[in-house]
């Protein structure tokens, strides 16, 4: 029997805070458990902190929303214990295919190497998203979920913050060291602050449809721009698990929300796509308008605003809810530090400042995405008309069409956290300080599995041994690790088939196709610096302890 | 750096602007746009070269609603 996550309801439990005479002093409280926030909650109690997460209503989603999630997201569910469920549930799809009129134009692959352990993206309705990261965060200690909980007033005091939070048993004052707010685009922390989001509102109009039925569409993602079943306009496809099929329509400025909502409409631009004879149900209907928009600032002192309460975007790319849940995976591990007391306060500026960037650069995608589908003048729709034609024909031209930028982490290059490369060294490829660790086949303690598994949580430092060096005497150089500001793991990758012998104090991984030494630009002896986020911090020809010890610190602003 | 060349590139410009008005004969203007629009776009691609095609993007723009622009300002 199947669990329907839209109908689960969450347990109100009285607060022991409502009774206390004295306010409890909590170090996080979370608001919102949405998947920004339930991820948040997660990754922290994970690391040892105590969390609260409060949520205004005892449900989850309803109608499936945010469908598509990123092969960066669920790396990072991976990291939280629930990736592999969302990859059994969710459909993986890689491919693209954009047409034009009647006519296939041209077909992309987002991931078009192997060697990764989890796909380009997933279709998941939101609710199963939530409903996993939900069961999950249940079971997980240190955190405790509040259902029915809203947050209704908020003060800043020099060592904490102050929540005002009602309750049907009434309100009661809750205090935390921090508090996240990821209480969605509507963010009711933010208003509450007197805050607000700014940007752009774009003057268009979409459909979307979730139909349920058998269809014979292969799992891609298919878009259209002017087709012959819903002319002048675009149309999106996407297939989710449990038959159903998304479609979006767009309707134009000019289209009655209202209208536009009912069966009566809906059913026919469904039919004009799958033809009469199809047989399906309306599983859900929406119409939305869209807003690219952030917040000035992510951090104001110990509120920290994460996923649609802090930046939105227009949907084409899938940069919501998986921007969302990178920031909260920024967020985590460096909110543990500040208050382990490892790191000073300024270490949560680098999660503003570095996820500000990263909205800059989903919503610079989105908008660029959105102009193209919904031309602004005359002009720019001739342009936008004569790409797409010249695109079958001109391989330049099919990289100019835009249906959306697809989610990708953004590289963080410019991040205060990075140490720079030495120019001697000449590093070539992908992974640059900023940079998110790629995956690759690995085998560890002769078991198949994959690179990113062995990191994440804490900081890894990374050591290429060559062909003829001795296991145990490199782990014996890189014991120095141990000795530094906080924890460092210690990973060891050898060549295939090099004697693996178990070692104390680190994990040997065996690069069994030679993808982590191609994909690092790996050299015997080169050092990687991995953060617990698993963006790459720094890296070195060569392993010196003194210069990993500075790179860590300036990773977490210590001197 | 690489500079747009403003200086006689075409070997015979008089048979090129012949060939070029000829492109659009017998076209609507609704045509013509889609032609030019589709000409530029070409053109673009085989320069490749991002500081020449900002050049020219700013030389073809010059002088061309200048009041406006600054009505915009003013506002």
């Amino acid at each position: 029997m199947q669990t329907d996550y839209q109908k689960m309801q969450f347990a109100y439990e009285r607060a022991a805070d409502h009774d206390a005479t004295i306010t409890a002093l909590y170090p996080v409280v979370v608001i919102g458990a949405g998947p920004v926030g339930l991820s948040a909650a997660i990754d922290l109690a994970q690391q040892g902190i105590r969390t609260i997460l409060v949520d205004n209503d005892d449900t989850l989603s309803s109608g499936s929303r945010a469908i598509c999630f990123a092969k960066r997201t669920l790396e990072i569910f991976d990291r939280l214990g629930c990736g592999q469920e969302m990859l059994e549930k969710g459909v993986s799809w890689n491919v693209g295919k954009v047409f034009l009129q009647d006519e296939l134009i041209y077909t992309f692959n987002l991931l078009p190497e192997t060697g990764h352990a989890r796909p380009a993206f997933i279709n998941l309705q939101q609710y199963y998203v939530e409903g996993y990261l939900a069961e999950r965060a249940m079971q997980t200690r240190h955190l405790q979920m509040r259902w029915k909980s809203t947050v209704t007033g908020v003060m800043q005091h020099d060592a904490y913050v102050e929540l005002q939070v009602e309750t049907p048993d009434g309100v009661y004052p809750l205090r935390a060291q921090y508090v996240i707010a990821a209480d969605g685009a509507r963010s009711a922390l933010r208003n509450a602050m007197g805050l607000d989001s700014r940007g752009r509102t774009f003057k268009d109009r979409f459909l979307i449809a979730d139909v349920k039925m058998k269809a014979p569409f292969p799992t891609e993602r298919w878009f259209w721009f002017d087709p012959p079943f819903h002319r002048n306009q675009s149309v999106l496809l996407h297939r989710q698990p449990d038959n159903v099929w998304r479609i979006d329509f767009q309707l134009g400025w000019d289209a009655d929300p209202v209208a536009e909502k009912q069966p009566e409409k809906v059913i026919p631009r469904v039919k004009a796509l799958l033809g009469e004879d199809v047989e399906f149900e309306l599983e859900w209907v929406s119409v939305y308008t869209f807003s690219c928009l952030r917040m000035d600032s992510f951090r104001h002192g110990r509120v920290l605003f994460a996923g649609d309460s802090a930046h939105g975007v227009s949907p084409f790319g899938a940069r919501g809810a998986n921007s969302g849940v990178q920031d909260a995976d920024n967020l985590a591990w460096k909110l543990r530090m500040v208050l382990n007391g490892d790191a000073p306060a300024a270490l949560l500026d680098t999660y503003a400042s570095e996820r500000e960037y990263a909205a800059d650069e989903n919503i610079l995608n989105s908008t660029r995405a959105t102009d193209f589908i919904t031309p602004k003048s005359t002009v720019s729709r001739i342009f936008r008309d004569a790409a797409l034609k010249l695109a079958k024909d001109c391989p330049f031209a099919r990289r100019i069409v835009n249906s959306g930028r697809l989610s990708v982490p953004a590289v963080l290059s410019e991040s205060p956290l990075n140490t720079p490369d030495d120019a001697a060294d000449h590093f070539s490829g992908a992974m640059v300080p900023g940079a998110v660790c790629t995956d690759a086949p690995v085998k560890v303690e002769g078991r198949d599995d994959w690179f990113l598994n062995q990191s994440g949580g804490e900081f890894a430092g990374v050591y290429f041994c060559g062909p003829g060096d001795n296991i145990a005497q490199c782990t014996e150089r890189l014991a120095e690790l141990a000795k530094l500001a906080v924890p460092v793991r210690c990973l060891l990758v050898v060549p295939r088939g090099a004697a693996v012998s178990a070692v104390a104090g680190a994990i040997v991984v065996e690069d069994v196709e030679g993808m982590v030494t191609s994909r690092f630009d790996a050299q015997p002896a080169t050092f990687y610096l991995l953060r617990p986020d698993q963006h790459i911090c720094a890296r070195r020809r060569g392993f010196d302890a003194a210069w990993v010890s500075a790179a860590l610190n300036r990773a977490i602003c210590l001197g | 750096m690489n500079r747009l060349n403003i200086e006689l590139n075409i070997a015979d410009p008089d048979a090129f602007y012949e060939k070029l008005i000829d492109a659009h004969n017998g076209l609507t203007e609704e045509q013509s746009h889609f032609l030019n629009a589709k000409l530029v776009l070409l053109l673009a691609n085989h320069l490749g070269d991002a500081q020449i095609l900002q050049e020219a993007l700013a030389l073809a723009r010059a002088g061309i609603g200048e009041a406006s622009d600054a009505a915009e300002q003013a506002r």
